[in-house]
């Protein structure tokens, strides 16, 4: 094995990897501020439109996480910046 | 767009020399243009009158929807300054989303150019309605508040938090667009479709939220800082505008 195929193996690990915990992690996380939020408009209906958007605006930052380690494992199999170390020097 | 592509700014379609036409300079045009010919054609002939018509009644749902959401996120004063700024974010993001329902476009937004341009736009319009709104010296105060032990901090979650706003939209619209080519390659019928119709919801929720924390943040730029010079100053201008 030259370096170049242990690099390609170790992105291509790495990458399915990152996506298997980032996003279970993510989705586990989103899962409970969901549950949060319908039990919270089941009690209070009145202030449905309050809930809904701070739901919203929770999620998206929850799930900010997930979606870094969805960028890090396409940088990993697209853009892998250790591939073009190794051609150029 | 095919799967082998990472983002549309890799499909290049007219070059010469320096100056390169890539897909999503074309399809920004193209969004831009349609948007612009619609709201041309449609605010041409108004009507006041109860006969309203279809394109315009549809238009006035959405502008009153913006008004209320900016309205409600800033605390209830004026959402008329903060409009021309986020509902164009919010338009632009859903528009270039609803479009993929033509086949071959792809989102300007799947590109993290595009992204980043607009998190960088929000990055400045922050202490720009800050320092018009309350002047520099209450716009700077905000980073020393409690201490200026915390100064560097909040300088880096203003940098970080631009940047997860740009990551996020490319995220999502990117791998919506990604996941409807791969299923175009392993299973091309009906299939697609279902994941399609799931893009374009997700299109327009994170339009939404797009919209919405660019509202946050301006409104956080503002009303962290409040004194109870300024907030008196605001009831004063609620009173006046409830009579």
């Amino acid at each position: 094995m030259d370096a170049q195929t242990i690099i390609a193996l170790g992105s291509v690990i790495t990458a399915g990897l990152t996506v298997a915990i980032g996003a279970s992690a993510a989705a586990i996380g989103e899962a409970r501020a969901l549950d949060r939020g319908l039990a919270s408009l089941a009690q209070q209906p009145d202030e449905a439109g309050g809930i809904t958007r701070t739901l919203f605006v929770g999620l998206a930052f929850i799930e900010s996480s997930g979606i870094y380690c969805f960028v890090i494992s396409l940088i990993l199999i697209f853009a892998n910046p250790f591939v073009d170390l190794l051609a150029g020097g | 767009m095919d799967v082998t592509h990472l983002s549309p700014d890799e499909v290049i379609f007219w070059e010469s020399g320096f100056v390169k036409l890539n897909a999503t300079i074309v399809f920004t045009w193209v969004v831009m243009a349609v948007m612009i010919l619609t709201s041309w054609l449609v605010t041409r002939r108004l009507s006041t009158s109860s006969d309203v018509p279809k394109a315009q009644n549809m238009l006035e749902v959405v502008v009153e929807f913006l008004r209320g959401e900016i309205a409600e996120v800033s605390g209830g004063d004026k959402p008329d300054s903060y409009l021309p700024f986020v509902g164009t974010l919010f338009l632009f993001i859903a528009g270039a989303s609803l479009f993929s329902i033509v086949p071959g476009y792809v989102a300007p937004t799947a590109s993290l150019s595009t992204t980043a341009a607009m998190a960088g736009a929000v990055f400045l319009a922050v202490p720009i309605y800050a320092i018009v709104c309350q002047g520099p010296r209450t716009f700077l105060r905000r980073y020393v508040e409690p201490s200026p032990v915390m100064l560097p901090f909040t300088v880096l979650g203003d940098i970080s938090r631009s940047f997860a706003l740009a990551v996020r939209l490319f995220g999502n619209m990117m791998s919506s667009a990604k996941i409807a080519a791969i299923l175009v390659v392993v299973i091309p019928f009906v299939f697609p479709i279902v994941f399609q119709a799931l893009g374009l919801l997700i299109g327009m929720i994170q339009a939404y939220i797009f919209a919405v924390l660019a509202m946050v943040y301006i409104a956080s730029g503002m009303t962290v800082t409040e004194t109870s010079e300024a907030s008196a100053d605001r009831t004063k201008h609620r009173e006046r505008s409830a009579h």
